[in-house]
Formats: structure tokens, C-alpha cells, sequence
């Protein structure tokens, strides 16, 4: 069990409904939101109704993230989490995509498989956190090897999905035809099932941030998360909160980015273009 | 192979299993690798490790710190997910909120509320696990409020159904599939962070057991520990599809006979 | 004209007479609605005023697009005005009125998957505060008159398109409403399970004595089905004819729509489809869309 999972079910991403454009308005409403969320935290923690010294002011955590911002070490710190989220990512993806295209398009192997892959997903991969300590240390190796379990199956899953979602009739024309196993994979399966390897990436992509920090927080990998848990057990309050909200943001912008990319590849493929109408 | 299906289905549901098991089984059979030891080692230690009082003093408060963050945050996620999700002015002032908190790794928790509560008691870890599990379920429940059937409600307004049988019968049925990904995805979150909260300090729990025996090299034990949270995390998902079957099964049917047109 | 300003001023001194001597059941009274939407406006209704007595069979023709359904929506409370207002028993509509029920356009959507055939019947009858007998009864009764008796503890989505129609419509029915409104509701379902539908809502508004807007594409229909037919303009839509169907009540598949008085209102209600599709407005000017 693997931190987020699926959407409602076999996702068909081509059947989501196109969102409406946030309007103008909404986006002030929204800019309102944040504003007030932030004000109350500066109140809560000026007026004293949570102890400042664990709640510092807003105003100081975002003069303290600034102060950050302008140092090396921070950084540093951002390039080697997302050096290890990317490169676990990847490899995630691509093992995920040929394990998935392969299994999927094999009934027998699909077969096979099923009952170890419903066993092996649900296995948290924290679980991995003490053999990954003995093994590799505060290594980067350690963090990738967390972050690869748990975004593979998001990956796997998702592809099976696509590749069961293909339309029977397809396939049969392109048999029918002799295509051969490469030409069908190409021209049949991989463009059904593309939909779903874009939302098993935006889902990985999220998992393998929590795991990438998990393991740096908890383990000692080189990154933000290692420098949060530093500065919380030095008393640096204020780096503490100032550094989480870095990492929030950090977290902000894979979501955003997966999104886009998400509606990028989407964009052209029929599945949508039929759905739109 | 045989024709006969439950022979069949058997042999699909048993045979990689049967046949990983004694690969481990044989490829650490002889092991002298510090990391590996052999798996009937392990399977040998594992009544002596968890069954002398561990069960009771380590893994049962786990998993109730785990069940009762998850409640919490069950009902607050739902019930505020409701509220929000039917009144569109709250949702585009509080969307940018939710969504910094969604993507906020929820690891990053655990030192924010060490700051308040520390890590020693129970009340610290289960703020950690209900606030995590909180984020999934409120989103998801604000879209599957947000995605309802507009027809359905105006079949509700138009047979002026009261407030709170527009809820029970309509609102939190029709957002259930939603809000079922929601708890899917916060109990995944929940095990990750009802061990990690448990890393910190001295300290007692399934995930404070597997790392104290790391820490001491005691690697079978460590293994056992592996092998029992993997059995956990398959128990929790195999309860949760059940739960899920039965209350969604309309949504099981609907899709299916919708995928198959 | 003047009487009924003369109530409006002073309804509330005389509703009790003024029930007894409304003729109207249902009272349109120059309904605009203009849909306002992102940086779009549509103008869907630009005026219509007609009545509905208690217990009439009125159906309203058009083009698709001219905003029949946006007149049901209105009409049913479910829509707020952009000007005039709807009477409903002497009383304007600002919500959705009791003793009405909808057949919704999307039939199918309109039925709650989660819930049996029964329960979907059943949920408007609990508001309604029957108990339970009663209400197993009014449920089995709606629903032996649409002839589903067998798919009772079916959900919805086990049932055809047109076995849906007919839950939809077993429900209105159950609920006894006093007036019925229903939105294309047999666009969906094929002839012979259509004729039968047809001849299901006469027999029940009948039996019932409900008033009932019948909202259809096809002039056919509406010529067998009802007193009346309205048929608008097209979008902005205004009212084009109140064609009356003197065809005598007792109608059937066969005789009636084999009469040369059917033939003729058909005739006369298709040219004015037509003309309202080119664009024809009353009073003989054409508008370019
Ligand atoms: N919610 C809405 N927002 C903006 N415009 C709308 C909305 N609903 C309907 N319209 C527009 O109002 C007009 C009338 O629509 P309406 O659905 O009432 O037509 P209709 O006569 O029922 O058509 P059909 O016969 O196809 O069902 C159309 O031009 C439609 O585009
Ligand atoms: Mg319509």
C-alpha cells in the first residue's frame, strides 16, 4: 500500500470531464483564501492563542524562507531532492510502462501475475526503510530504492488498466492483419494506453516525492527533508516552518507540472477529442 | 494444465506466489550473507519475536493509533468536504489552501507536530496520522460533492426533498466512489505515517520494533518485522475491498455494464 | 386581462374565492429567461404568456434549441426568471412548487443509481410522509401500470433505456401529482414500446385527472396526445400558434391517426414547425437567427 492511489478506480482519464477554466474571480476568491489563511496563522501566533515558540509569527517564517532562499545550502539541498525524486521517477516509469505493456498484452501472463501483484502492492514501502538503512546507508541509493517500489506499482497498475481498456475489436483487426508484435504493441497499444501512463506518472509523481522526503527526513539521505529534520532538532523553529512550506511548494509544483503534462498528452489524443465532443 | 476452472483459478492465484516463496526459500537457503539470512531462519524467529507480548505492547496500540487518526480524519474529511463541495464561493476560497496541503509531503508533519506534543506520547502520532489521512479525504469528497448528477439534484429540489434526506439519500451516495478513493488513498498514507511517527525517540510501536532491530543488527527480527507490515498492509487493503464492495456495488455494476456497452 | 391584475393586487384577501373561479391551472405569464453565463448571454425565452386549465393535456412543440426545456425548467421552479412569472393554483412559483413532479429530458440521470426501481419510486413518497403500506402500495400500483412489476428490486442501470422511461414515469405517477411535467420524455425509446407509452399517459392522466405539459419533437405525437399544441418560435423563442386538437377523446393508435381531422391538425402543426425553423415569428415577420 503505497501513499495515493488510484482515482476512482480504473481511471479512464479520457472520461474525465473536461474542468471548467478557473475564472478570473475565482482566482481572487482563491488569492482571498490564502491571504486569510495566512493572516490567522500570524494572529494565532501574535495574539498568543498557540504558544509562538511553537507557531512563530507568518510574516518571520517567510522572512526566514527568504533568508534561505539566498543561501547555497538551500539550494543544494532542493537540487539533491529533486535529483533523487527525478531520477526514481524515471526509472519507476520505465519499469512500470514495459512491465505493464508486457504482462497486460500477455493474457496468461496477466493471469499469472494477478494475485502476487494484488499481494505485493498494498506492502507499505516503509516497510523497506530498515533493509534500505543496512544496505545502502544515508546513501542517495537508499531514498531511489524507496521511491522506485512505491512508484512503480502506480505506474504497473495503471498501465494494466490501459491495457485492458483496449478495444477487443483493434486488436483483432491488427491480428487479423499479421501485425507483428512490435507493430501492434506501437500502433494498438501504446496510443490506448497512453492516457493511463499519464495518470500513473502524476500519480507516481506524487508518491515518489513523499518517499524521496520520507527517507531523507527519517533516514538521513542528503536533501530538504534532512535539513527539516535538523533544523527541528537544533530548535530552529522558524527553519522548520520555513523550509516545510518550501518543501509544500515543492510538492505544489510536481502536481502542477504532472498536471500539465497530464492535459499536454491528452490534449491531441482522440480518446478526448471524442469525449469533447 | 487442467479444464476444470477452480483447479484453474487456484493454480493462477497460487503458482507465482509458490514459486517466488521457493526461490527465497532455495536461493538463501545456505546463506551466510549477513543482510539475507535464510528464510526458514526467519520464519523460525518470527513466533519468538512477535508473540511474546510484542503483539499486545507494540503492534495492537499501532494499529489503533492508526485506526483512530483515520476515523478522525474520516469524519472531519467528509463532513467537511460535504459543506465545502455544496457551497461553490467556500471552494474557490479555501482550493488553494487545500491544494498547498495536498501536496505537502505528509512526512514533513512529523517534525512540525513533535514541536507541540512531542513524540513520545500517543496524541502526537495520532494528530500526525489524522491530519495526513485528512487531505486526501476532504479533496476527494469536495469533487464527488462538486461532480454529483446535476440532473439527480434537480430530481431531489423538484420532489423538495428535506435538507437532510438530500444528504442521506442523495450528496453522500452520490460522492461515495469519490470519497472511497479518498480513504484508499489516506490509509495508504495512515501505515506510512504510523510507522515514521514511531522513528522518533525512544519509543515503542510496529515501526519503532522493526528499526530498534535494525539498529541492533538483529536481522532476522528486522525481517519479521518487514514480512508483518506487508501482511498488515494487505490485510488493511483486503478489509477495505470489502467494506468498498459492498457499499459500492452499485457503482461496480453501473460501471461495468457502462464499460461493456 | 384587467380581472387578473385585480387579483394579483389583492390576493391575499381573496384566495378563496379567487381558487374557485381560476380557470388556470398552470398561469405563464410573459416569461423572459436570458441565460447569463461566462462573458455569454443567451436570450432563450423572449416572451410567453399562455394558460393551462386544471386537468388539460397540453403539449408544446419547436425547434430543438428554441428552449422547451428552459420553459419546463421555469414552469417547474428549478430555473429563476428573468421576467413575468408562472401561477400555479393561484400562486407564483419561486421554487419548486408541491404537487408537482418532472420527467427530466435525461431520464436515465434522473434515476438514483444506488437505490432499487422501488426505492427511486418510494424516496419521494417518505417526503411525502405516506407510511409504509401505503406506500408499498402506491409503488407496486405506479409500477404494474408501466408494467415493471418484475424489475421492482432492479437498479436502474440493469434496465433498458426504455424500461428506465418507464421508472422515471412510474415515479411522477406514484407521487400523484397534480401537475405533470414531462420533458421528451419517449425521445429515447423504440415505436412499439412509444405507442405503448403514449397510450399509458393518456390512460393515466385520465384516470388521474392531473394536468399535464407534454414537451415533443415529434408533431405525431403531440397531435395524438394532446388538447392542445403550442408551438414556438424558434430561440428567442415567443409563442407561434395555440393549435386545439378537436379530435374526440377516446383515442387510439389505429383509428385516430388514420382520421382525416388527425391528418389535417398533423399537416397544419408540421408547416408550422417549419416555418419556425426558416425563422417565422407571429404576425407573418421573419427574423434571420
Ligand atoms: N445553462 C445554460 N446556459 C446557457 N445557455 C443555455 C443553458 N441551457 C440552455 N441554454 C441555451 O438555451 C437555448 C434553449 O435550450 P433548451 O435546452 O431549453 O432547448 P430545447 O428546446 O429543450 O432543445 P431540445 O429540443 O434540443 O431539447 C439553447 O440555445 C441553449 O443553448
Ligand atoms: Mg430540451
Amino acid at each position: 500500500m503505497t501513499a495515493t492511489a488510484a482515482p476512482p478506480r480504473p481511471s479512464a482519464p479520457a472520461a474525465q470531464r473536461p474542468r471548467r477554466r478557473r475564472s478570473w474571480s475565482g482566482g481572487v476568491i482563491g488569492a482571498l483564501g490564502v491571504l486569510g489563511a495566512i493572516t490567522t496563522a500570524e494572529l494565532l501566533s501574535r495574539l498568543a492563542i498557540v504558544n509562538p515558540d511553537y507557531l512563530p509569527p507568518a510574516t518571520e517564517i517567510f522572512a526566514d524562507l527568504w533568508r534561505l532562499l539566498g543561501e547555497a545550502d538551500t539550494w543544494v539541498a532542493l537540487r539533491q531532492t529533486v535529483t533523487g525524486w527525478a531520477i526514481g521517477l524515471a526509472i519507476a516509469m520505465a519499469i512500470g510502462v514495459v512491465a505493464g505493456v508486457v504482462i497486460g498484452s500477455v493474457p496468461f501472463l496477466r493471469a499469472f501475475t494477478a494475485s502476487t501483484i494484488e499481494f505485493l502492492r498494498p506492502i507499505p514501502s516503509v516497510a523497506l526503510i530498515p533493509l534500505v538503512v543496512l544496505l545502502f546507508g544515508t546513501r542517495p541509493l537508499s531514498a531511489i530504492t524507496l521511491v522506485v517500489y512505491a512508484a512503480t506499482w502506480q505506474v504497473l497498475v495503471q498501465v494494466l488498466y490501459g491495457v485492458a481498456d483496449i478495444d477487443p475489436v483493434a486488436r483483432d483487426t491488427a491480428r487479423s492483419y499479421q501485425f507483428s508484435a512490435w507493430r501492434i504493441a506501437r500502433t494498438v497499444i501504446w496510443p490506448s494506453a497512453l492516457p493511463y501512463v499519464v495518470t500513473g506518472f502524476r500519480l507516481a509523481a506524487a508518491v515518489a516525492l513523499i518517499l524521496e522526503i520520507t527517507a531523507e527526513l527519517v533516514i538521513g539521505v542528503p536533501g530538504l527533508g534532512r535539513s527539516i529534520g535538523i533544523a527541528q532538532s537544533s530548535g530552529a523553529v522558524t527553519e522548520t516552518y520555513a523550509l516545510v512550506i518550501l518543501v509544500g511548494l515543492l510538492g505544489l509544483a510536481v502536481n502542477v507540472a504532472a498536471r500539465a503534462v497530464e492535459k499536454r498528452v491528452l490534449h491531441w489524443h482522440p480518446s478526448v477529442r471524442r469525449s469533447l465532443g | 494444465m487442467t479444464r476444470h476452472p477452480v483447479i484453474r483459478k487456484a493454480f493462477f492465484a497460487l503458482a507465482l506466489p509458490l514459486l517466488l516463496l521457493t526461490a527465497w526459500w532455495v536461493a538463501t537457503a545456505n546463506s551466510t550473507s549477513f543482510f539475507w539470512p535464510p528464510l526458514s531462519e526467519i520464519l523460525a524467529t518470527f513466533p519468538e519475536t512477535w508473540f511474546n507480548g510484542r503483539m499486545v505492547q507494540d503492534v495492537l496500540p499501532s494499529l489503533a493509533r492508526l485506526g483512530v487518526g483515520f476515523a478522525l480524519a474520516f469524519v472531519v474529511g467528509i463532513a467537511g468536504g460535504t459543506i465545502i463541495g455544496l457551497f461553490p464561493l467556500l471552494r474557490a476560497l479555501t482550493e488553494p489552501v487545500m491544494e498547498f496541503f495536498r501536496a505537502l509531503p505528509p512526512p514533513v508533519l512529523v517534525p512540525v507536530i513533535a514541536l507541540f506534543t512531542g513524540y513520545t506520547g500517543s496524541v502526537g502520532k495520532v494528530v500526525t496520522i489524522a491530519l495526513g489521512c485528512l487531505w486526501p479525504l476532504l479533496l476527494n469528497t469536495v469533487e464527488g460533492v462538486r461532480g454529483l448528477e446535476p440532473v439527480l439534484i434537480d430530481t431531489a429540489r423538484s420532489y423538495r426533498l428535506s435538507l437532510w434526506r438530500r444528504m442521506l439519500y442523495v450528496v453522500l451516495p452520490g460522492a461515495s466512489p469519490r470519497m472511497a478513493t479518498g480513504a484508499r488513498q489516506a490509509l495508504s498514507i495512515g501505515v506510512i505515517l504510523m510507522v515514521i511517527s514511531e522513528l522518533f525517540g525512544a519509543n515503542r510501536g510496529l515501526g519503532a520494533a522493526i528499526v530498534q532491530f535494525q539498529r541492533s543488527f538483529a536481522v532476522p527480527e528486522m525481517w519479521t518485522g518487514i514480512i508483518l507490515l506487508g501482511l498488515i498492509g494487505v490485510l488493511l487493503s483486503v478489509t477495505f475491498q470489502f467494506f468498498e464492495k459492498r457499499v459500492l456495488a452499485w457503482y461496480v455494476g453501473q460501471r461495468d455494464i457502462e464499460r461493456g456497452a | 386581462m384587467p380581472m387578473k391584475t385585480a387579483r394579483l393586487a389583492d390576493e391575499a384577501t381573496e384566495t378563496a374565492t379567487l381558487t374557485a373561479e381560476t380557470k388556470a391551472a398552470l398561469d405563464v405569464r410573459s416569461v423572459q429567461k436570458t441565460y447569463e453565463g461566462q462573458g455569454r448571454t443567451v436570450e432563450a425565452i423572449r416572451e410567453l404568456t399562455f394558460e393551462v386549465g386544471p386537468g388539460q393535456l397540453v403539449c408544446i412543440v419547436g425547434p430543438s434549441g428554441a428552449g422547451k426545456t428552459t420553459l419546463l425548467r421555469c414552469m417547474a421552479g428549478l430555473l429563476e426568471l428573468s421576467g413575468g412569472e408562472v401561477v400555479l393554483d393561484g400562486r407564483p412559483v419561486t421554487g419548486p412548487p408541491d404537487g408537482m413532479a418532472v420527467v427530466f429530458q435525461e431520464y436515465g440521470r434522473s434515476l438514483f443509481p444506488w437505490m432499487t426501481v422501488r426505492q427511486n419510486i418510494e424516496l419521494p413518497l417518505k417526503e411525502k410522509g405516506l407510511g409504509k403500506a401505503a406506500r408499498r402500495e402506491a409503488v407496486d400500483a405506479a409500477l404494474a401500470a408501466v408494467g415493471l412489476l418484475e424489475s421492482a428490486d432492479a437498479h436502474p442501470w440493469q434496465l433498458s433505456g426504455g424500461m428506465q422511461q418507464r421508472v422515471a414515469i412510474a415515479r411522477a405517477v406514484a407521487y400523484e401529482p397534480s401537475v405533470l411535467l414531462m420533458d421528451e420524455p419517449f425521445a429515447a425509446v423504440d415505436a412499439q414500446t412509444r405507442a405503448e407509452l403514449e397510450d399509458l399517459v393518456r390512460s393515466l392522466w385520465k384516470r388521474l385527472g392531473v394536468t399535464v405539459i407534454f414537451v415533443t419533437h415529434d408533431i405525431d405525437e403531440a397531435v395524438y396526445l394532446g388538447e392542445r399544441v403550442l408551438v414556438l418560435s424558434n430561440r428567442p423563442t415567443v409563442l407561434l400558434e395555440d393549435v386545439a386538437v378537436d379530435l374526440p377523446p377516446e383515442r387510439d393508435q389505429l383509428s385516430t391517426r388514420s382520421a382525416p381531422r388527425f391528418g389535417e391538425l398533423r399537416g397544419h402543426v408540421y408547416e408550422l414547425v417549419q416555418a419556425a425553423k426558416l425563422g417565422q415569428r407571429p404576425g407573418g415577420d421573419v427574423e434571420e437567427p
